[in-house]
C-alpha cells in the first residue's frame, strides 16, 4: 500500500475515532459510536500492516492474536464491579507499550535526521518513555488499591513534596545528560536511570492518594495514557497517534476536572495527596442515631409516593445492585415513582454507579445526575442511601471547617425521611463524621447492604 | 421484674398505659407484665388481645398493685372511689411508679409518695433534649390534642373547611388562627391545612416562623422586637408592651377568622388570657374557639373547663381530655414513650431497672427516688433553639490574601502557555511544527467532544478511550520490521500488550453499552 493511501486510511481512522467519542453523548447512539471506533482501529491496523515499512509478519500476527485473545477473555469475564480495576490495568498496558516503543525507537538507528531535528526527536523519545513509565507504575498501584491488594489509605512519606521535586530535578538533569550522550550514539544509561525514577515517581504519586480520590486518579491516568500515545506519535512523526493521543489525553483531563469539581478540590491538591491535612477543627457530630428495622423500612416504602435511591461504593462492594433493581421494579409496579440520584464521585471511577445499575437492568431514564435532582427534594417522601457517606454529608455545606467543605452533595435531608443503610457507624473515606445520621428525619438501617435489601424485598412482598 | 398496669380511674379517662404490641416488646427486655382486667376496653383493646401476647390478666385491683414491682399509669394516682382507698396506699412500700405526676400542682400527692419511700418517674418531667424526644409523652399527647382540636372545631362549625366552587355557588374556605405553634399548635395547623382551610399562626418565639411556613401556613408577624424563647424551648412571659401589641393583633384577627385554636402555655404559670370577651363578641356568628389551655385556666376569658359553651353565638370548647378522646391512638403513643423509657432504664435487657441519676434524661424524669424528692432537676443544658453561632467560624471563612493580584492570577496560565508556544515556534523545525499544529487542534476537538458526553456514560468513555489509546500499536507495528533482535522483541511485546487493550477495551465497552436499556 502506498504511503499516500496509508495516510488517507489514517485520516479516515481519525474521523471514526472522533465519531466514536461523540457517539457517547447519548445512550441511543453510543453503541454505534463504539462500532465506529472498532472500524477505525481495524482500518488503521490493516493499513499499517499493509504499508511498505512492514515486512515481518509472523511475530506481528502472533502478537496481535495472543494479545487480542487475552483482551477478549478479560472483557468477557470481568465483573461490572471490577471495572475500575480493569480500566486501571489497561492504562498501565498503554504506559508499558509506550515505554517499549520508546526504547525500540531509541535503538533503531536507521533514521538519518540531524541537528535540531535530531535533538527534538531525542527529547520526544525521552518524554515518551517518561510519561509511559509514570503511567505504567501509577496504574499498577491504582489497580492494587482498587482491588484492595494495597491499602486504600494514603501513604504519606515525610517531605514528600521535596521528594517529588527532587525526582523532577533529577529527571531534567538526566535528560540533559541523555541529550549530550546521544550526540555520540550513547545515552542508554541516563535513559534507564530516568525510567527507574519515573517508575518510582508513579508509585509514590498514587500511593499518597486516598481511596475517595480514586475517581480523580483513574481519570488522570487515563489522561496520561493518552499523552503517552501522543508523545509516541511525535517520536514516530505519526499524526494518527498524535491525534488519538490528544483525544484520549484531553478526555481524561476533562474527566479529572469534572471529578475535582464534584469534590470541590483543586486538581493539584488531589495529586499532592494527603486528604484532610488543612483547615481548622471540624465540628464534632453530636446526637443519637435512630435505628429502624426491615419491616418498618418496608412500611415506609409502601406508604411513600416518591422514592429516591442514592447508591454509593457500598452498593458495589455488597453487589446489591440486582436486589435494588428488584425492589425498584416492585415499587414501580405499585405505582410509585422511583428515581436514582448519582453523585459524580460515587464509586471508584467516573460513571461507575451508572454502569452497575445498567448491569442490573435498571432503566437509564430513571437514573439522574446530582445537578438534575438536587432541587427536587421537597417532593421526595423516602430516600434510601445505600453504602454512601461523604456524598450525602450536610457538613460539606454548612461547616466551613469540614475537610469536605464546599463539596456539592446530594441534599437528601431536605426530603421527608432518609433511610441510611450502613454496615456500622464508621465514617466514610474522608474520615469525616456525618451529621445526617443523627438528624430527626434520618433512620439508620444497619447490616450488609445486599442481605438487608433482600430482607426488605421479602418484607415488601410480605 | 414484674410490671403492673392498673385500669385508669379518672372520670372520662379512656387511655391505657400499655398496648399489647408494646407489652410484647417490654417482655423482650426481660420484664413480666400483668394488667388489670378491662384496662384497655375504653381504648378498644380487649383482655384477649393482651392474653395473646402473654400478658397476665388480674381481676383484683389490690392484687395487681401489690404484686407489681413497677406500676405504669397514665394519670397521677388518686382516690379510688369503689374501694375507698387512695391508689398510693395500694402501692407497696418502696414501689416504683411511672406516670404523669405534675409535681408542681400535686404537692400532697408527692408527700404521700415520699411516705411510701417510692421511686417515681414523671412522664411530664422528661427533659427537653433531643435524645429524650422518643420518650417525650407531653409532645406525643400534645400532637394528638392539636389534631383532635381541629376535629372538635369542625364538629361545631357549621360550614366546610375547604373552599369549593360548585354549581350551587362558591364556598369560601374557612380561616383558622392557631395561637402558639408548639407541638399541639403545629399538629392543629397540619390537620386544618389538610382539610383545606386557610391557616394563620402566631407565636412569641421567632424561631418557629420557619416551621409554620414549612407547613404552608401564614406566620403573623408582630412589628415588635422581643425574644420570646425561654429555657428548654418553652415560651416565657412577655413585656406589657409586647402583650398590648399582641392583643391588638388578635382583636383584628378575631373579626376575620372562623376558628381560633389557642395553645399558649407558660410552664408553671396560669395560661395567659389572650382572647377577651370583647374579641369573642366581635367574631362572626357560628365561629368556634378551641382552648387547649383550659386545664391551666384557659387562654380565652369565656372558657369553661371541660365544657362546650355558646357565648355571643360563638362556641367555646374547653375540653381537657382531648388525647383521651382518641384513646386508642394516644394509648399507643404513650405506651411507646413508656417503652423507650424502660429501655433507657434497663440497658442490660435483663428485666432489672437501674435508676441511673448520672444519666441526664433519667435524672430529669425522676421526681422521687427512694422516698427523697429530686424535683425540680437541674436545668437541661440544651435548648431546642439553635445556639448562636460562634464568631470564630466567621473569622476562618475570610479568604487569605494572595501575593499575586486576582486578574493577573487568572491570566497567568494563558501567559505561560503563550510564552511556551512562542518559544517552541522560535526554535522548532518545520516538520515538528506541522505535527504540533495537528496536536493542538486535536486537543481542542477532544475538549469539545468530551464535554458533550453524558455523565452516565463516563465509564464506557474511559474504556473506549482505553481501547483507542491502544492505537500505540501502530508505533510498534512500524518498528517490528526494523533490523535488530532487541527491537523486534520490544516491538513484538508492545504489539501484544496494545492489542490486549484494543480487544479488551472495545469489547468491554460493547458489553457495558448493551446493558444500558430504557
Amino acid at each position: 500500500m502506498s504511503h499516500n493511501l496509508v495516510m488517507m486510511s489514517y485520516t479516515v481512522a481519525t474521523i471514526l475515532f472522533i465519531l466514536s467519542l461523540s457517539g457517547l453523548s447519548h445512550q441511543e447512539n453510543a453503541r454505534r459510536g463504539n462500532y465506529y471506533g472498532m472500524l477505525g482501529m481495524a482500518i488503521a491496523i490493516v493499513a499499517t500492516v499493509l504499508s511498505d515499512t512492514v515486512n515481518s509478519y509472523t511475530i506481528l500476527i502472533l502478537a496481535l492474536l495472543i494479545g487480542g485473545a487475552i483482551g477478549t477473555k478479560a472483557a468477557l469475564k470481568v465483573e461490572m464491579t471490577q471495572m475500575p480495576e480493569l480500566v486501571a490495568i489497561m492504562h498501565s498496558l498503554v504506559g508499558m507499550a509506550a515505554v517499549l516503543v520508546g526504547y525500540a525507537n531509541f535503538m533503531d538507528h536507521s533514521s538519518t535526521i540531524t541537528g535540531v531535528e535530531k535533538s527534538i526527536h531525542e527529547i520526544e523519545i525521552y518524554l515518551g518513555i517518561l510519561i509511559g513509565a509514570v503511567t505504567f507504575s501509577g496504574s499498577v498501584i491504582a489497580f492494587g488499591k482498587l482491588s484492595e491488594k494495597i491499602s486504600g489509605k494514603p501513604m504519606l512519606l515525610p517531605g514528600r513534596h521535596w521528594l517529588n521535586l527532587g525526582l523532577l530535578v533529577a529527571s531534567i538533569f538526566l535528560g540533559w545528560l541523555f541529550l549530550q550522550q546521544a550526540e555520540t550514539g550513547g545515552g542508554i544509561l541516563p535513559l534507564l536511570l530516568m525510567t527507574a525514577i519515573a517508575l518510582a515517581f508513579g508509585v509514590h504519586m498514587v500511593m499518597a492518594i486516598g481511596g475517595a480520590d480514586m475517581p480523580v486518579v483513574v481519570s488522570m491516568l487515563n489522561s496520561y495514557s493518552g499523552w503517552a500515545a501522543a508523545a509516541t506519535g511525535f517520536m514516530l512523526s505519526n499524526d494518527l497517534l498524535i491525534v488519538t493521543g490528544a483525544l484520549v489525553g484531553s478526555s481524561g483531563a476533562i474527566l479529572s476536572y469534572i471529578m475535582c469539581r464534584a469534590m470541590n478540590r483543586h486538581f493539584l491538591s488531589v495529586i499532592a495527596g494527603g486528604f484532610g491535612t488543612t483547615g481548622g477543627e471540624a465540628a464534632v457530630v453530636e446526637g443519637e442515631v435512630t435505628p429502624i428495622d426491615v419491616e418498618e423500612t418496608a412500611r415506609l416504602l409502601l406508604d411513600a409516593r416518591n422514592i429516591m435511591i442514592i447508591p454509593g461504593y457500598g452498593m458495589a462492594v455488597a453487589q446489591a445492585q440486582h436486589t435494588v433493581n428488584e425492589i425498584t421494579k416492585f415499587l414501580k409496579d405499585k405505582g410509585k415513582t422511583v428515581c436514582f440520584g448519582i453523585h459524580p464521585v460515587a464509586g471508584r471511577m467516573p460513571g461507575h454507579m451508572n454502569v452497575l445499575l445498567a448491569e442490573a437492568k435498571v432503566p437509564y431514564d430513571i437514573v439522574f445526575e446530582m445537578d438534575e435532582i438536587n432541587e427536587d427534594w421537597g417532593n421526595v417522601d423516602v430516600t434510601i442511601v445505600i453504602g454512601a457517606n461523604d456524598i450525602v454529608n450536610p457538613s460539606a455545606l454548612n461547616d466551613p471547617n469540614s475537610p469536605i467543605a464546599g463539596m456539592p452533595v446530594l441534599e437528601c435531608w431536605k426530603g421527608d425521611t432518609s433511610i441510611v443503610m450502613k454496615r456500622s457507624m464508621a465514617s466514610g473515606y474522608a474520615g469525616v463524621g456525618n451529621p445526617l445520621f443523627v438528624l430527626e428525619n434520618t433512620r439508620m438501617l444497619f447490616g450488609d447492604a445486599n442481605t438487608t435489601l433482600q430482607a426488605v424485598l421479602k418484607a415488601l412482598r410480605g | 421484674m414484674k410490671i403492673g398496669i392498673p385500669k385508669e380511674i379518672h372520670p372520662g379517662e379512656k387511655r391505657v398505659a400499655t398496648t399489647p404490641e408494646v407489652a410484647a416488646q417490654i417482655m423482650k427486655l426481660g420484664f413480666t407484665v400483668s394488667i388489670e382486667s378491662g384496662a384497655g376496653l375504653a381504648a378498644d383493646i380487649s383482655d384477649d388481645a393482651y392474653k395473646a401476647q402473654g400478658v397476665e390478666i388480674v381481676t383484683d385491683t389490690k392484687t395487681l398493685w401489690s404484686g407489681a414491682d413497677i406500676i405504669l399509669k397514665v394519670r397521677a394516682p388518686e382516690q379510688l372511689p369503689i374501694l375507698a382507698v387512695h391508689e398510693v396506699d395500694l402501692l407497696p412500700e418502696g414501689g416504683r411508679l411511672i406516670s404523669f405526676i405534675w409535681p408542681a400542682q400535686n404537692a400532697d400527692l408527692m408527700q404521700k409518695l415520699v411516705a411510701k419511700k417510692a421511686t417515681v418517674l414523671a412522664m411530664d418531667s422528661v427533659p427537653r433534649v433531643s435524645r429524650a424526644q422518643k420518650l417525650d409523652a407531653l409532645s406525643s399527647m400534645a400532637n394528638i390534642a392539636g389534631y383532635r382540636a381541629i376535629v372538635e372545631a369542625a364538629q361545631h362549625f357549621g360550614r366546610f373547611f375547604t373552599g369549593q366552587i360548585t354549581a350551587a355557588g362558591k364556598i369560601p374556605p374557612a380561616k383558622v388562627l392557631v395561637i402558639g405553634a408548639g407541638v399541639a399548635g403545629l399538629a392543629a395547623i397540619g390537620a386544618a391545612k389538610s382539610m383545606g382551610a386557610i391557616v394563620r399562626s402566631f407565636d412569641t418565639r421567632p424561631e418557629v416562623k420557619e416551621q409554620i411556613e414549612s407547613m404552608d401556613a401564614e406566620f403573623l408577624m408582630l412589628d415588635f422586637k422581643e425574644e420570646g424563647s425561654g429555657a428548654g424551648g418553652y415560651a416565657k412571659t412577655m413585656s406589657p408592651e409586647f402583650i398590648a401589641a399582641e392583643m391588638a393583633l388578635f382583636a383584628e384577627q378575631a373579626k376575620e377568622v372562623d376558628i381560633i385554636v389557642t395553645t399558649a402555655l407558660i410552664p408553671g404559670k396560669p395560661a395567659p388570657k389572650l382572647i377577651t370577651a370583647a374579641m369573642v363578641e366581635s367574631m362572626k356568628p357560628g365561629s368556634v374557639i378551641v382552648d387547649l389551655a383550659a386545664e391551666q385556666g384557659g387562654n380565652c376569658e369565656l372558657t369553661e373547663k371541660d365544657q362546650v359553651v355558646v357565648k355571643h353565638n360563638v362556641t367555646v370548647i374547653g375540653y381537657t381530655n382531648l388525647p383521651s378522646r382518641l384513646a386508642n391512638q394516644s394509648s399507643q403513643l404513650y405506651s411507646t414513650n413508656l417503652r423507650h423509657l424502660l429501655t433507657e432504664l434497663c440497658p442490660e435487657k435483663n428485666g432489672e431497672i437501674n435508676v441511673n441519676m448520672e444519666d441526664e434524661v433519667i435524672r430529669g424524669t425522676t421526681v422521687i427516688k427512694e422516698g427523697n424528692i429530686t424535683w425540680p432537676p437541674p436545668p437541661p443544658k440544651l435548648s431546642a433553639a439553635p445556639a448562636p453561632q460562634a464568631e470564630a467560624a466567621v473569622l476562618i471563612a475570610t479568604p487569605k490574601k494572595s501575593l499575586i493580584p486576582e486578574p493577573v492570577k487568572s491570566l497567568l496560565p494563558l501567559i505561560i502557555g503563550g510564552l511556551v508556544l512562542f518559544g517552541i515556534g522560535a526554535v522548532a523545525p518545520a516538520s515538528f511544527m506541522s505535527h504540533f499544529t495537528v496536536f493542538v487542534l486535536a486537543c481542542f476537538i477532544g475538549y469539545q467532544v468530551i464535554w458533550s458526553v453524558t455523565p452516565s456514560l463516563h465509564t464506557p468513555l474511559m474504556s473506549v478511550t482505553n481501547a483507542i489509546s491502544g492505537i500505540i500499536v501502530i508505533g510498534a507495528l512500524v518498528q517490528i520490521s526494523a533490523p535488530g533482535l532487541i527491537i523486534t522483541v520490544l516491538a513484538g511485546l508492545a504489539i501484544l500488550i496494545a492489542s490486549i487493550n484494543i480487544a479488551g477495551g472495545f469489547l468491554v465497552t460493547r458489553r457495558m453499552l448493551e446493558m444500558f436499556r430504557k
